[in-house]
């Protein structure tokens, strides 16, 4: 693990510890509690603001918590000074949701961009480590190209391509899913299940595709309005009887959002009233 | 009704205060980043970024610098002679020229070139890489955003700025000259000797100086602006718009500070 600050072993290579999130007085996250272990595949759930992908940004330290610890490979975030914040850094891949690209870059360039910048490997090193990786996403023949001139699930695997370039211990994924058709999607949750086999890393997932979450995971956590309102292995909520999970697991409307009330509303602006 | 105005003017003045706070701690940031960017002893390919930059800021800035400095070097020497002639002064319309623009119009005028044509593409290209999560990418590699995005354009804006001045003071100086020809018949080689002579160091060297600061104001300006964005598309051009406004503004100001200080410091 290239500079990876030294692992505690044997306990959860995430913790967070009461974390509670606020934006100008409005709590985010309220209390969140959660333990990724070493090499499993946690998938976090939710609806749209409930606060899956502020967890996110605190578990890869762009955001610190308003209370509480984030804790990765036993090292607390809030107390790294900044040197080993950024060996800590290096122990966590991120694939962004876009891609988060450079465009003004090639494609290898985009995956060199980390053994450049944090490593003094010779560049004939460089351009083989890159080469290997843009294979094992299936992306070897498309170095030379920009980012902007691949498809969306290829700016995806190329994302992933980057997150492995410095080996890292944890990968976390940022809705792979979003945007892409179904055969693509399960493509990319194909290339997370072989990556986790082949590395045996620790994946971190924040979804709501459940296609996808169902396929990938080991364990889900589901936030509702920034709590987390069940953890468990995924046979275990999918048993689940709260409302909410069975209404998120089976896609059903909440009532405000139903068709017959969204057809009234329809029919009185047909009809010349006001929505 | 008193009370909400008295809220209105504390919360602009922290906003304001803030700002000047966000700007002071990238400029001690981007300090420490700066030696990672020079060549040789720093980090290749931040040099070649910079080099890169300085193409885009400097040596693409020229023409426009230029056509700039020949136009402001006639208004001067138009709107001097028109003056001048009446006491039979023309000469004096070369000092006009030659001294207005080492001290005042040449690093002036050039800031506000690039201001307007850097200031706001540094922040439109921060602002369109926040909002592509790229900046967010830098920092979960480990790789400070200020050093790799802010400091390679901090250096070329401090070399490229200065050079600028120059090409300006020298273009407005020709204008005056070719004022001079055409006004009087006096050729351009006496022109010039009278323009040397009128011309010091230290008004060159302040002009220099100036230059330096406003490089300094136009980058941080630019690139905070971008690293504040939040939001889409119409919020990164909502922050390139802001860093032309913000930057010419503070560019003046600064400058009426540095006159101030050399005119109650010497030789003025």
């Amino acid at each position: 693990m290239a500079g990876a600050p030294e692992a505690t072993g044997t306990g959860p290579v995430i913790s967070a510890r009461d974390v509670v999130v606020s934006y100008n007085g409005r709590r985010v996250l309220d209390g969140i509690n959660l333990d990724v272990a070493r090499g499993e595949t946690m998938v976090l759930l939710g609806g749209s603001g409930s606060g899956k992908s502020t967890l996110l940004r605190q578990i890869i330290a762009l955001e610190q918590p308003y209370s509480g610890q984030i804790f990765v490979n036993g090292v607390d975030l809030a107390k790294c000074t900044p040197k080993h914040l950024k060996k800590l850094r290096r122990s966590i891949g991120v694939a962004f949701q876009d891609g988060a690209l450079f465009d003004s870059m090639s494609l290898e360039d985009n995956i060199a961009l980390p053994l450049r910048e944090l490593t003094r490997l010779p560049e004939s090193t460089i351009r083989l480590m890159t080469w290997m990786k843009l294979a094992v996403v299936g992306l070897a023949d498309y170095g030379k190209l920009s980012p902007r001139e691949l498809s969306g699930g290829m700016r995806k695997r190329a994302a992933v391509a980057r997150a492995l370039s410095l080996d890292p211990e944890i990968l976390v994924f940022d809705e792979p899913s979003a945007g892409l058709d179904p055969i693509v999607a399960a493509e990319l949750d194909s290339l997370i299940l072989g990556l986790k086999r082949a590395f045996n890393m620790t994946v971190v997932v924040v979804t709501h595709e459940m296609s996808s979450a169902f396929r990938i995971a080991d364990r889900m956590a589901m936030l509702y309005k920034g709590s987390l309102i069940a953890v468990g292995a995924k046979e275990e909520l999918q048993r689940s009887h709260n409302p909410y999970i069975r209404q998120f697991f089976d896609g059903i409307p909440d009532p405000i959002a139903d068709s017959t009330a969204i057809d009234g509303h329809i029919q009185s602006y047909l009809k010349g009233g006001s929505l | 009704m008193s009370m909400s105005a008295v809220e209105r003017l504390g919360s602009a003045t922290l906003r304001h205060v803030e700002y000047v706070g966000g700007l002071a701690i990238q400029f001690r940031n981007a300090l420490g980043s700066l030696l990672p960017t020079l060549p040789l002893i720093g980090n290749r390919n931040r040099w070649r970024s910079a080099v890169g930059q300085m193409l885009v800021v400097g040596v693409d800035a020229v023409p426009m610098v230029a056509i700039m400095a020949v136009c402001a070097g006639f208004i001067l020497a138009m709107q001097g002679a028109s003056e001048l002639r009446r006491f039979g002064a023309m000469e004096f319309v070369i000092d006009l020229v030659t001294i207005g623009f080492t001290r005042e119009l040449g690093p002036l005028l050039t800031a506000v070139a690039v201001s307007g044509r850097s200031g706001s593409a540094f922040s439109a290209e921060i602002g369109s890489m926040v909002v592509t999560e790229e900046i967010d990418a830098l920092r979960t590699m480990g790789i400070d955003p200020t050093e790799f995005v802010l400091a390679p354009k901090f250096l070329a804006a401090m070399i490229m700025l200065p050079c600028l001045t120059i090409v300006s003071n020298a273009c407005g100086i020709l204008a005056g000259g070719l004022f001079m020809r055409i006004s009087t018949g006096m050729s351009l080689g006496v022109y010039l000797e009278h323009a040397v002579h009128s011309m010091m160091l230290r008004d060159v060297m302040t002009g220099l100086v100036k230059s330096l600061a406003f490089a300094t104001i136009i980058v941080h300006v630019g690139c905070l602006e971008g690293f504040r964005v939040r939001g889409g598309p119409d919020a990164v051009g909502r922050s390139a718009t802001a860093a032309v406004v913000k930057s010419t503004f503070l560019v003046i100001l600064a400058d009426v500070g540095f006159t101030a200080i050399f005119y109650l410091t010497g030789a003025n």
